[in-house]
């Protein structure tokens, strides 16, 4: 699904160049549950904006679903995230003035989706996710995991190959974290690769391989933390 | 690029966004209704203006005789020319194109009027009875001075409701009274009133050849006012220079020598007012387009602040499959709507509140005081202004949104 070969990336700060990425090789196959571990600097969220196509590498190739991903125009960038990629973010990033319903279609309206198929589809969604009840909502009238769980489905509506999910329990208490963990396996039990950026053991532990990153190389001898969960 | 859904979510973001759409629209519509306005009055303060000169005989050539400057055919300079009754039946008789011709005799000395026990000072115009439209003389009771009177050099005399005021009382009979003017007494035959200036209903009308006679001014005329038939330029100079050959010739004089005879055209002195016009309309137009700069200013910066706080949604957008096209062409036809619905609106205001004043508040018969006339704007420059108001709406949208969509999606979102 995702092939990652010799990925480089480097910021200019000034007249210093700071690398980030120094060459990162990474398969991972459909269907995996993944995370991804680093300290704050490893490179963690630069390569997960790379996989989701948010931003560009200098060096290297990245194929995705067998596709190349390289010195892509914007719009072609944009096609290819609307088809293959759904994101889940950290602080949510639903659109404030829309409500839950309309948050989610969002999507599928960038895809072409008339109106009422994308408003049927959204819904449905939004079941999935428990919120059908709270499809009229505005973010701000609900809480902090509901709107991870409009985010969630937003980001599977458009049924996209990989959920990249950066953070997606920060801005949650423990429990709600949970939750927000069994919606995430079951995601992943439909057959879709999900990779989440976490520095939280207690959700890397939840998933099924670890990737950690350390000084924007993969740290080879990483190994899941041992967990009683963990079947 | 336009289709319905777009149109919806356009439409959708708007309407969310009440506190900034109406924050914008306030400055289209306020920007629009202040250009209407602007340029409808100045329009109306130049028809009113234009109005008051049309009353006022702009038809109207006066002659003042000077002093000569130059020698001539074997005579002096420094001569002053005197003007006769002979020039005002000369001029009457062979210039086709004058239509009131009056002459004026200035009396010699005080103008001390008195009646009975009391006195006042006045201002005497021994004229013919044309004068009173030269002058515009409005006749409230009685009658103005006639040939007749002139013929027989009756001793009568208009006066003004000023002089009324002064030597009457409320209830007295003013026609048939007699007023001595210089020792003599005169009949008032008719009272005026003139709205023209500040003294003129301070004068008193005796005719011409009275005042000559009981004065000794022989056939002494101090000044020749006439009118023209219409009112064109070309007839006007025409009838100047027929007037100075003329002139010249009888009293000897060279045509060339501006001192020996002043002649004051009132249609040229309204083309000067046209060039003030002009000014003044270049004046509305300096102001208008500076309230549209600063309106366009308005909207630019609205615009740029709507789109910079807009950047994550922009971000979040585009990493949900946005193509920048999709995202600069929302944020312009959000920017373009806006500025045209609200543009709109403020023109019509604009065009209401001037029909009110037009219809409601200013009289429907123009009279001596109008000063404003059928204030209105012209469809074409409003529409004009409209769309440059919506196109620079437009641009600064599409020029902080360009930018906006250029920031990598990832960045974006951490705004």
């Amino acid at each position: 699904m995702i092939h990652l070969h010799n990925i480089r990336k480097s910021y200019q700060i000034g007249t210093r160049k700071l690398e980030v990425l120094k060459g990162i090789d990474l398969q991972i196959g459909a269907g995996e549950f993944v995370a991804i571990m680093g300290s704050s600097g490893s490179g963690k969220s630069t390569l997960l904006n790379v996989l989701g196509i948010l931003d560009d590498y200098d060096d290297g190739l990245y194929e995705l679903d067998g596709v190349p991903i390289r010195n892509l125009k914007p719009d072609q960038a944009a096609r290819y995230r609307n088809a293959f990629i759904g994101f889940v973010f950290q602080s949510f990033n639903l659109l404030p003035f829309k409500n839950a319903v309309e948050n989610v279609a969002l999507p599928l309206y960038y895809k072409g989706v008339g109106r009422k198929e994308r408003n049927r589809k959204a819904l449905e969604y939004l079941g999935r996710v428990g919120l059908a009840d709270w499809a009229d909502h505005l973010p701000s009238e609900m809480s902090g995991g509901q709107n991870q769980r409009v985010a969630i489905a937003r980001a599977l509506v458009s049924q996209p190959k990989v959920i990249l999910a950066d953070e997606p329990t920060g801005a949650l208490d423990s429990q709600t974290s949970l939750e927000i963990m069994e919606l995430f396996k079951a995601v992943n039990q439909e057959g879709i690769s999900v990779l989440i950026v976490t520095h939280e053991d207690d959700v890397a532990r939840r998933t099924n391989r670890l990737i950690r990153l350390r000084d924007g190389l993969i740290d080879q001898h990483a190994t899941l933390p041992e967990s009683a969960t963990h079947a | 690029m336009l289709n319905w859904e777009q149109s919806r979510e356009v439409l959708d973001s708007l309407w969310r966004h009440k506190l900034r759409s109406g924050l914008t629209s306030l400055s289209v519509f306020w920007g629009m209704l202040m250009l209407v306005l602007l340029l409808g009055s100045g329009n109306g303060l130049q028809r009113g203006v234009t109005f008051q000169f049309k009353d006022d005989a702009i038809n109207s050539i006066w002659i003042y005789p000077g002093v000569t400057s130059m020698p001539y055919r074997g005579l002096p300079a420094g001569r002053s020319i005197q003007l006769t009754n002979n020039d005002y039946d000369a001029i009457r008789q062979e210039e086709s194109s004058v239509d009131r011709l009056t002459g004026r005799y200035y009396l010699q000395g005080e103008y001390s009027v008195s009646r009975g026990e009391r006195s006042s000072s006045y201002y005497i115009r021994c004229v013919h009875p044309d004068h009173q439209y030269v002058e515009n003389t409005t006749v409230v009771e009685g009658r103005y001075l006639n040939n007749f009177d002139l013929a027989r050099y009756r001793k009568v005399c208009v006066i003004g409701i000023d002089v009324v005021d002064g030597l009457y009382d409320p209830d007295e009979t003013v026609l048939g009274s007699y007023l001595k003017i210089k020792g003599v007494l005169y009949q008032v035959i008719g009272i005026f009133d003139d709205s023209g200036g500040r003294n003129e209903n301070k004068q008193i009308y005796v005719p011409v050849s009275t005042a000559q006679r009981v004065d000794n001014g022989q056939d002494q005329l101090s000044q020749l006012m006439m009118t023209t038939y219409g009112s064109d330029i070309e007839t006007s100079k025409q009838l100047e220079a027929s007037l100075r050959s003329r002139l010249s010739e009888t009293h000897r004089f060279d045509p060339a020598d501006e001192q020996a005879l002043y002649i004051s055209n009132s249609l040229e002195e309204f083309k000067r007012f046209l060039g003030l016009f002009a000014g003044i309309q270049a004046f509305i137009w300096v102001i208008g387009i500076l309230t549209l700069i600063a309106g366009i200013i308005g909207i630019s910066n609205i615009m740029l602040i709507s789109v910079t706080e807009r950047t994550r949604e922009i971000g979040v957008r585009k990493a949900l499959g946005a193509t920048n096209s999709s995202i600069v062409s929302m944020i312009m036809q959000e920017s373009i709507l806006i500025t045209a619905i609200s543009g709109y609106l403020g023109m019509m205001l604009g065009i209401g509140i001037l029909w009110v004043v037009n219809v409601y508040v200013l009289p429907t018969e123009p009279s001596a005081e109008t000063m404003f006339l059928n204030p209105g704007v012209t469809p074409g420059v409003v529409i004009g202004a409209l769309t440059i108001l919506v196109v620079s709406g437009g641009l600064s949208g599409l020029i902080p949104a360009i930018r906006a969509v250029r920031i990598a999606p990832a960045v974006a979102m951490k705004s």
